[in-house]
């Protein structure tokens, strides 16, 4: 592939390469063909769900014990990498699924909740969704209103209002975060499963999307949804567990950008190769080397450092700062990338025949959710300073 | 039902092949489990999931054809066997046969699955001659397969239509590229690909010596397929249309 500049096949192991391989061919010979069709329309390409849990998609990274296919953190990112390269909106289903569903389920359930729920995840059974940003607390989570009350038997009656959610309307359970009790500090705020046919749910689609078209965002609503104790995730406590499953959704976006960049600059190569002005290949001139050049060497870098996240990751040795830089650089880069490559692309670039500014478009989403690209140049801020100046 | 499938390592047929000598060189490009191979190991796993069995993958090559042997152990084929040893270099079709029908016969079979012909040497010829060489009944081009107890029908696929074909078992059968859609491996059937049982074994281990793998047929020249020159243009002046059909009446299109 022209993307492997610095041969970084090399440094995977032969399972590495296969799942990458099958996964790309995958998203060659399912998606692609559908998912500008998909864009235009509005719609995410659900009948690829049962062959991407087939495959091993959700929660790829997870236990076999639970049904899931127990890979490692590299071989989880390449899978990330490839269903970006198709769309952001297909990625997006298999982040929250996996990262942002299964993962707190693992995380912080308890072995009933894991054993009843992470295989039929695994397996694409259940669709689930996550209900952490509300339409007033983006960027602050630990202001969320949302609350939890407890009843004296020990059920629990929730009230509130979640926005921009992934998968909304089309999720069998909500993984929905609340405070509470009295406490207004983000220390209360703890994970419930919520299935969302309990009376008082609702889910409304976002209408009017120009960016990640190819997938379902929701609006979510709780009025006095009433849950047993056991829809609590006993493990969960504070902001913290919401912010370590966004780590691993994160994460799995570092690599997601790199597959965006690809399909952008293979498209813009390939293009530039063929299109003639001025009596040559427009590859000729000089402006389009340049581009070519540039964009090159952004994906070579973002290939490298998402590679040794992943293994930092895979040693245990990785911390949540560290997810936040290639998060930042990645998508800021694949966002230059597909820019780039959808203005080489002439007019032919607004055309959704051409990927470029679909990813274009998606990107500008990617960019601005889990952690705006602001969020994470002051989580890097302090890091290296020692000072808080987000408030 | 245990099925034996015949695969093979090729270059990648998405990129640029080089010829040496007259022979394709396999050192450094690429190399995937021929496409072909895939509706094999698809067939004989949809065999063993109905009669119950194993799917055993045996490929005669260099050592790095365990990856094509490892692509159908991901697809969910139970053990393998390659077939490697130096004296087999430039072995032929006939040579290759001998080779295959003899690591076939060191278990029970009841059926052997090849594909029509391979991508890169494409003879076409190999499963036939392992057939005879195992003394069983061969069947070839199969569209559609159904078996029983003890014999199988295929329909044969022919330049007019297809065939029924009917046959005891064992046998042995080839399969073209419509007979099924080939599964993806799964994640989990990757990662499980290495710890399946795969022989290696020599010319020696098969009972075969040197003279076995010796050519019996050589190449003496390699010509890529002459370009298709530029087509005839018609100049529309009116007529245009008539020229075109005319033209098409004489190729017997129309």
């Amino acid at each position: 592939m022209a993307t492997d500049f610095y041969n970084v096949d090399s440094a995977l192991s032969e399972e590495e390469r296969a799942i990458r391989d099958t996964i790309r061919a995958f998203v060659d010979e399912k998606v692609l063909p559908v998912i500008g069709d998909c864009y235009i329309e509005g719609r995410f390409p659900k009948e690829l769900v049962p062959q991407m849990a087939e495959l091993g998609v959700f929660g790829a990274n997870l236990p076999e014990e639970y049904g899931c296919a127990g890979l490692n953190n590299v071989a989880y990112g390449l899978i990330m990498q490839e269903l970006e390269r198709g769309d952001s909106g297909v990625r997006s289903f298999a982040s929250v699924q996996g990262a942002l569903v299964m993962y707190p389920i693992f995380a912080f359930g308890t072995e009933e909740q894991k054993r009843h729920y992470l295989p039929k995840m695994a397996s694409g059974e259940i669709i689930g969704c996550f209900g952490l940003t509300e339409p007033d607390y983006g960027s602050n989570p630990s202001g969320m209103i949302t609350r939890a009350r407890e009843q004296k038997d020990g059920s629990w009656v929730i009230n509130g209002a979640k926005m921009w959610i992934t998968n909304g309307s089309t999720a069998r359970v909500a993984i929905v975060w609340a405070k509470t009790g009295e406490d207004k500090s983000d220390k209360s705020i703890r994970g419930f499963i919520v299935p969302t046919d309990t009376p008082g749910f609702t889910a409304k689609d976002q209408k009017g999307k120009l960016s990640l078209r190819a997938s379902d965002t929701s609006e979510l609503v709780l009025q006095d949804v009433k849950l047993p104790p056991t829809a609590l995730l006993p493990k969960s406590d504070g902001i913290k567990s919401p912010l370590m499953c966004l780590t691993q959704a994160r994460y799995g976006i570092a690599w997601g950008a790199i597959g965006a960049a690809m399909a952008c600059y293979e498209e813009a190569l390939a293009y530039a190769g063929n299109r003639v002005m001025f009596g040559r290949p427009i590859a000729g001139f000089q402006l389009q080397q340049q581009r070519l050049a540039e964009m090159l060497t952004e994906l070579v870098k973002a290939q490298l450092l998402a590679l040794h996240l992943g293994r930092l990751k895979d040693d245990g040795t990785f911390n949540p700062q560290q997810v936040s830089l290639a998060k930042r650089n990645n998508v800021s880069a694949a966002t230059d990338i597909a820019r780039e490559a959808r203005r080489l692309l002439g007019a032919n670039g607004i055309l959704a025949e051409y990927s470029s500014m679909r990813h274009m478009a998606n990107l500008e989403s990617v960019y601005t959710y889990e952690g705006t690209h602001d969020i994470h140049t002051l989580i890097l801020g302090q890091a290296v300073t020692g000072i808080n100046a987000f408030e | 039902m245990n099925v034996v499938v015949l695969v093979k390592q090729i270059p990648d047929p998405a990129n640029p092949y080089e010829l040496v000598d007259g022979r394709l060189k396999r050192g450094v490009a690429q190399k995937v489990m021929d496409p072909g191979d895939e509706y094999g190991v698809e067939a004989a796993l949809r065999l063993v999931d109905q009669f119950g069995g194993e799917v055993n993958v045996i490929s005669m090559g260099p050592a790095a054809a365990m990856e094509a042997i490892r692509r159908a152990l991901s697809m969910g084929a139970h053990k393998g066997v390659l077939v490697t040893d130096d004296a087999l270099g430039g072995a032929d079709a006939l040579a290759t046969a001998r080779v295959l029908a003899a690591a076939i016969k060191r278990s029970e079979f009841d059926l052997v699955i090849a594909g029509v012909e391979s991508t890169d040497g494409s003879t076409g010829v190999v499963p036939q001659m392992v057939a005879e060489l195992l003394g069983v009944p061969q069947s070839t081009f199969a569209k559609e397969i159904e078996a029983k107890d003890s014999s199988l029908t295929i329909k044969r696929q022919t330049a007019a239509g297809y065939d029924m074909v009917e046959c005891p078992l064992p046998a042995v059968i080839t399969v073209t590229a419509g007979v099924n859609e080939p599964r993806y491996p799964t994640f989990k059937g990757i990662m499980q690909a290495k710890s399946k049982p795969v022989d290696t074994v020599s010319l020696g281990d098969l009972g075969l010596g040197g003279d076995d793998a010796k050519p019996t047929q050589s190449v003496d020249a390699v010509n890529p397929a002459p370009e298709r020159g530029a087509g005839e243009k018609f100049e529309d002046d009116g007529t245009g249309a008539a020229k075109v059909a005319d033209l098409l009446k004489q190729l017997k299109v129309i």
